[in-house]
Formats: structure tokens, sequence, C-alpha cells
């Protein structure tokens, strides 16, 4: 059983090298069967990794612990769900599900490409092909899920409890599918600089996928920020940490490629910068690859480092991201330039637009890679963090965010901003209102608070007035407005609900960070916290057994104004026997858009019962995440665009249903 | 204006923003950056009143004392020095003695370390990778490898 799952991967890498070379000969020579050989084997490799993966999940979910990794990340007593999830809870089984999915994107094109041109879907297969090979052999070499045991053991060394947790069956996936979706733009963008052609109907090739990789990026890293929020028990959502810039870099970057790939589409202007960026997000999502899974820095993400893998990794960053931008310097000359516009117009704010993404991308790139640089060259261990990024990323982000409502208004070709700037006055109104309300009504509001409170209300009234004002809502006639507004692409109300979205994680932040509030204190039994006019008993501690761990339960009552208690609050300290490991799980209860955080400390050796508790007041805080739910759905409406579904790529609609069998 | 003057003038216009941005980033590599530091390493350092750092070392043993409420203070030591830590809040997890741990702060007046963060680790197994090579380095401490 198992050994079949190690043969398909064998499989799957040679049917990868047919995949690489087979097409993209055949595009050279112009020969139609070579070429068509592209499609199958491109499935057939999905099948045969598809294949392995799931051999690898019953591995995991009957305990076999004669292979070595299931060994290290199992244990026969952790609860089943984990036992499935465990399964890329760990370095090898991580990668295996990168190369699925990215076969997966591979059979996709394949599978709904046929109506791109056939030498283009040819050189795209096969550059997924380069990608996928590649992998293939760093799995194969330094990271074989399927090595064994002998002999072997009974019992096994358990998966690090903090990775038991339903966060993590979720946001590695979704991660994922947003990384990898991204190589489809690289395919794209490498095999356009082969043929030496690139048009506007490239642009509406990529700009799907782009959105599709897009929008699961986002819920990976909201869900990657959930996660630590509430499993490590700090209370934090973003903590600047290296290994989340890796993945925020892609995501930077792929927002600005989503932007500028309008452009192309409109206007066929900024074909080459397009093109750049396509490369440059997934050299960032490989990027990223290489500083979670090399081991270069610790972290929960780094489950083992071994010098070979790193060093493979950095080859395949080298060829890849090296090889690529060769490429574009050689071939980039030879592409067009397209279309000239006005400065001031929706073009230009898409330029600008993506000056300031590409700039901040730029800024936590060297924030990231400085501490190893010096390290490396000077020995000298420093460490980049949140002061850095508040410098250099904040004051690069508020201008930007404040020119948001102004595109989506501004015309093609040459725009004019006094008309545009008295369209928005409404907007500006109300969001000078809620700066001023902030800042004379509400207690121990700062400066900071009240303009970044103004800020996020400027970009949700922005992105309602934009739809307003296309529906044509009071000018016309309401129910003539009504049918005008049904009546509206669904891009358009993508790029409202997006930008909706992006006002209220602004509003989520702005909150945590103004108005939290934090109480550190030892509390017996039966002690009433008063925080925020929120009234917190604790009831005491109580021993609780489960599954593969043991816990003190913190039980916690909210009182009501009468001293009633109305609803329970849990807070416990695990300890898991096996890895002899101690966590923390917070128990939160949310009220309207905000929580209360009880987290535990110690229990104080007096006897007494009592323990350190560790309450905060999060306002606002569930916008933060919220927000980007609505962001995403921003991306799924656009994407069901009439544009990107008929016309040209008339089945491209699969790719934002697909229901990523191996993601649940 | 020429069409030529208008490329010219955004072209100029992108370039002065990239331009200050590059400056503010150096600018904040060069303040906000934290330097790290075992025990032993400080007397060769020069440290302004005030400067943010980051210490490192294993919790010496025998040397926790708990006192009021949540303050807490503990030894770092890299088996040559020993620096007082002071530390008021919940730590982490994995935080024993003996252990490695990174802490994040300032020198006050009176010599001892006033951390405001007390890094915690995700792992048994992992040991703050600075800590790790600086003890490496002094042969206090080996990988234990399973």
């Amino acid at each position: 059983m198992v050994e079949m799952g190690h043969f398909a991967l064998v499989l799957a890498l040679v049917l990868s090298l047919v995949q690489s070379l087979v097409p993209l000969y055949g595009a050279h020579k112009g020969d139609a069967r070579l070429m068509a050989v592209g499609g199958p084997v491109t499935v057939t490799g999905f099948a045969m990794i598809g294949l392995s993966f799931t051999v690898l999940t019953i591995a995991y979910v009957q305990s076999d612990f004669s292979l070595v990794n299931v060994w290290e990340n199992s244990h026969s007593l952790k609860p089943m769900i984990y036992k499935f999830t465990g399964t890329w809870g760990n370095h090898e089984g991580s990668m295996l599900l990168w190369v699925l999915i990215l076969s997966f994107f591979g059979a996709l094109v394949a599978a709904f490409g046929g109506n791109l041109p056939a030498t283009l879907k040819a050189n795209v297969l096969a550059v997924q092909g380069w990608i996928g090979t590649a992998f293939l052999l760093f799995i194969l070499i330094t990271s074989n899920p399927f090595a064994r045991l002998v002999p072997a053991p009974i019992e096994g060394k358990d998966l690090n409890p903090i990775l038991q947790d339903i966060g993590l069956a979720v946001h590695p996936p979704l991660l994922y599918l947003g990384y990898v979706g991204f190589s489809v733009c690289f395919s794209f963008a490498v095999a356009a600089l082969i043929e030496g052609r690139i048009d506007a109907a490239w642009a509406r090739w990529v700009r799907p996928w782009t959105l599709a990789a897009w929008v699961f990026l986002t819920g990976g890293i909201s869900m990657g920020s959930y996660w630590a929020y509430y499993e490590l028990g700090w209370g934090g959502f973003w903590f600047w940490d290296p290994v989340e810039n890796a993945s925020f870099m892609p995501w930077l970057a792929g927002t600005a490629l989503l932007h500028s790939a309008i452009v192309m589409e409109k206007r066929s202007a900024l074909k080459i910068w397009t093109l750049l960026l396509a490369i440059l997000t997934f050299s960032l999502s490989l990027l990223g690859t290489f500083l979670v899974r090399s081991g270069v820095l610790t972290s929960v993400h780094a489950f083992a480092s071994d010098p070979s893998r790193g060093v493979f990794i950095l080859g395949i960053l080298t060829v890849f991201i090296g090889g690529s931008l060769a490429l574009f310097a050689l071939r980039a000359s030879s592409l067009t330039a397209g279309g000239i516009f006005h400065p001031i117009s929706r073009e230009g704010a898409l330029v600008l637009n993506n000056l300031f993404l590409t700039t901040a991308t730029a800024t936590v790139l060297i924030g990231t890679l400085y501490p190893l640089v010096v390290e490396a060259l000077f020995g000298e261990k420093i460490s980049v963090g949140e002061p850095f990024f508040n410098l250099t990323f904040g004051p690069l982000m508020l201008p930007l965010l404040a020119l948001v409502p102004f595109g989506p208004l501004l015309a093609w070709k040459r725009g004019d901003v006094a008309a545009v700037a008295q369209r928005l006055m409404f907007a500006f109104g109300a969001a000078l209102l809620v700066v001023l309300v902030t800042f004379l009504f509400i207690d121990g509001a700062s400066v900071f608070a009240a303009l970044g409170s103004g800020l996020a209300a400027w970009l949700v009234l922005g992105a309602l007035t934009d739809l307003a004002l296309k529906a044509g809502i009071g000018n016309v006639a309401p129910k003539v407005a009504l049918r005008r507004f049904l009546g509206l692409p669904r891009s358009v109300f993508g790029t409202a609900l997006a930008h909706l979205g992006l006002g209220l994680t602004l509003l989520g932040i702005v909150g945590v960070l103004s108005f939290e509030k934090e109480a550190i204190l030892v509390m017996k039994p039966g002690q009433v916290l008063e925080i925020s006019s929120h009234r917190l008993r604790f009831e005491g501690l109580q021993p609780v057994r489960g599954p593969n761990f043991t816990e003190d339960q913190g039980r916690f009552s909210l009182l009501s104004p009468a001293g009633q208690p109305f609803a329970e609050i849990m807070s416990a300290k695990r300890f898991y026997p096996v890895r002899q490991m101690p966590t923390t799980e917070a128990g939160i209860k949310t009220i309207g858009l905000s929580q209360l955080y009880v987290s535990l400390g110690d229990e104080t050796t007096d006897g007494s019962g009592s323990v350190v508790v560790r309450v905060w007041w999060k306002p606002l805080v569930t916008l933060i995440w919220g927000g980007t739910l609505v962001m995403m759905a921003g991306g799924f409406v656009s994407l069901m665009d009439r544009r990107l579904r008929v016309g040209a790529p008339a089945k491209r609609k699969a790719t934002d249903k697909k229901p990523s069998p191996v993601a649940t | 204006m020429t069409r030529k003057q208008k490329r010219l003038s955004v072209i100029a216009g992108a370039l002065v923003f990239l331009g200050a941005a590059t400056a503010l980033t150096f600018y904040a590599l060069g303040q906000k950056a934290s330097y790290f530091y075992m025990p032993a390493d400080l007397q060769a350092a020069t440290l302004e009143p005030g400067q943010r750092i980051r210490l490192g070392g294993l919790v010496e043993n025998g040397s926790i004392v708990r006192g009021q409420g949540t303050e807490v203070a503990f030894g770092v030591t890299d088996s040559e020095e020993t620096v007082k830590v002071r530390y008021t809040g919940i730590l982490p997890d994995l935080f024993r003695e003996g252990q490695g741990v990174i802490t994040e702060g300032t020198f006050g007046a009176d010599g001892v370390f006033v951390a405001d963060s007390v890094l915690a680790k995700h792992d048994e197994n992992y040991m703050p990778k600075e800590v790790a090579d600086s003890l490496k380095e002094k042969g206090v401490w080996q990988e234990t490898t399973q």
C-alpha cells in the first residue's frame, strides 16, 4: 500500500518530465500531436500525486508507524480529525500537498484551457511541468514521506500540540492554493516570453487565475492570523514574523498584479510590467516556500532543519527566479509597448496603486531578509520587528488607502480629479464626521484612533459611493436605479466589496490597537474583574482529562449588571504528555463584533487555587478577519463576471468553483 | 508640456517617491533593528541608555523568583556571565529552568534588564536559533538529535 504511494510519486516525476519537454518541443516545431501530449500527461500526473497523497493520508489515519514520517508526527490516541489533518502538519506531507496543488492547477489549465491558442497552452503546461519536476525531485531526494522504519515502533511521537487545531486543518491548504495558484500566472508569463507575443487576451486569460489565487491566499493568511491569535495565547493578530511576511509578500505583489492586469486587459497598456509582476509574484511565493521550508527561520513551520533541503530549495529558487528574469531581460524588448494614457486617469491610479504596493512589498522583503543577510555576512544577530514595519510599511499604506476610493471613479484614459472629488464629497464629509465623533466622544481616543476610524469609514463609504454612482441612485427614478444596480457588471461589485472589506479590516485593526484594554492579575476563585464595563468572575480551576492531554480548566462567568452569570468562558492550560509540552487554550467570548479574551498563566504556589490571569477586551477585533472574508467575497464575485465567463475563456469559471478535494 | 516632458515628470515623481521610500527604509533599519546579545557579550558591547536589545541565554537554575502578582525575576546565563532579568506578565508555556529564552527590553538604571517580552518557544525541541548558535560556539550545549 505505502509502496504504491511511493511508486505513484516516482511515476508522477516521470510524467512531469514528459510534460516539461514534449509540449515545449511540439510548440517549437509546430507539431500539434506533440503539443496535445501536454493535457493528458498533466491530468494523469495530477491523478498520480493525488493517489500518493491519499496513500499518505491513509497511513496517517491508520497510524501506520512503520513510516518514519507518521511515527514522528502522529500518535494513536490523537483525535481522528488531527490524524487526518496531520498529513500536512509536517515538512514532508506539506511538500506533498504543495505539489498536489501545483499539479491540480496544471490539470485545471489542461482541462479548461481548450480555448487557449495551442502553442500557448502547450508552453504553459510545460512551464508548470518544470516547476513540478523540480519539487517532485526535491521531495523524492530530500523529503520522502514514504521512508520506512524497521522495526516499526508501537507508538508515535505525536504532533506538535499547537498544530492539533482546526485552524491548522484549513490554513495550509488555503495558503498553498494561493501560493501555488500564482504558478499559473508565472507559467503564462514565461510562456508569453517564450513565444515573444503578448496581448490583451493574455491578460484576460491570466486574470481569473490571479483572482482565484489571490482569494485563496487572502483566506490562508487570514486563517493563519486567526490561528495565531487564539492558539498562541498572546492575543496578537499579526507579529511581523518572517514567516508571516513570507506569505504577505506574494499577497502584496499579487494584489498589484490583479490591478495591473486590469489595465492590460482594458487598455492593453502596462504589458511588460504586468508580465514582470506575474514573475515576481510567484518568485516571492517560491521565496516564501524557501524561507519557511528550509529551516533558515525557526518557527512553528520549521519542522526539522536539514541543510540539504535548504540548499536544494535555494537551487530551485535560483534557477526559476534567475532563469525567468533572464528570459524577461532577453525577450521583454521584443514585446510591443501598449497604449498611452494621461497620468490622471484610471490607468494612472492603477499605476500609483502598483507603485505603492510594490514598494511596500520591497520594504517587507528588506525587513525580512536583512537579518539573514547581516548574519551571513557579518555574523551579527539582529532582529527586525514591528517598529521597523510601523515606520516603513505604515507610511506607505496610509496614502494608498486614502487614494483607494478615487481609483474606481476615475475615467479611463483621461480623468477629472475635481469631478471625482465632488462625487466623493458625501463620503468625505461622513468620514470627517467619524473622525470628529471618535475624537470627541470616545474616551481615550488618540489622534491615530480618530484618523484611523475616519480612514476606514472613507474606504467603506467610498466603495458604496462607487456602487451608488454607477447605478445612478439619486439621479434617476428609484426603479430605474434598482434595475441598473442589479445590472452592474459583477466585477464592479467585486471591486466595491474588496475595497469595503479592506476598510472593515482596517477598522478592526484600529479598534484593537487603540481601544484594547488589558488586565494581568492574580485571581482567587470567586474574585470579580471589571474590564471595559464587563464583569468577569473566576469560578475556579478543575482538572480534566482529554484524549491525548490533560488540562487545568479555568472557568469564568460573565456577570450581568445585577450580578447574575449569563455566559461562561473556559480557558485552559493543557499538557501533552507525549511531547512533554504545555499549551495555553485561550477562552474567547464574542460580544457583538468585539471579543473578551482570557488566557491562563501559572497557578500560584500558595495552595489557594489562585491563578495568574491575563484578560483582554478586544474591541471590533472580529472585523479584522471579517473584512478579509468580504475581500474574498469580492474576489469570488469578480470571478463570476460575464467578461471572464463569456468569450475567449468560456469555461474558466471553473477556477472559482474548485471544490479543492484535497483541502477538506 | 510636451508628451516627453510629461513622461519625464511622471518618471521623476516616481523616482522621488522611491528615493524617499528607500531613505526611510534604511533609516528605519538603522534605528529599529534590535541587536542580539548573550550575557558574556555585554561587556564588550557599548549600549546607549535605553537602547532596546534582545538578550538570550539559558534560564539559570534556581533563579526564578515570583514576586507580587505577575512580577517575575530570573537570571539569564550563558554559563560565563549571568544577567538578572525582570518581567511582568505571563511567561510563555515552555519557560523553564535550564531552557533557552530570548528576552527583549532595555537595561534599567540598577543594571537589571527589564524585559517587555519573553520569547515563546513553539516546540519542546526548539532552542531559539540565536541562543543555540551562540551556545554551540561556546561549547556549552550540543544539539540533541533524536
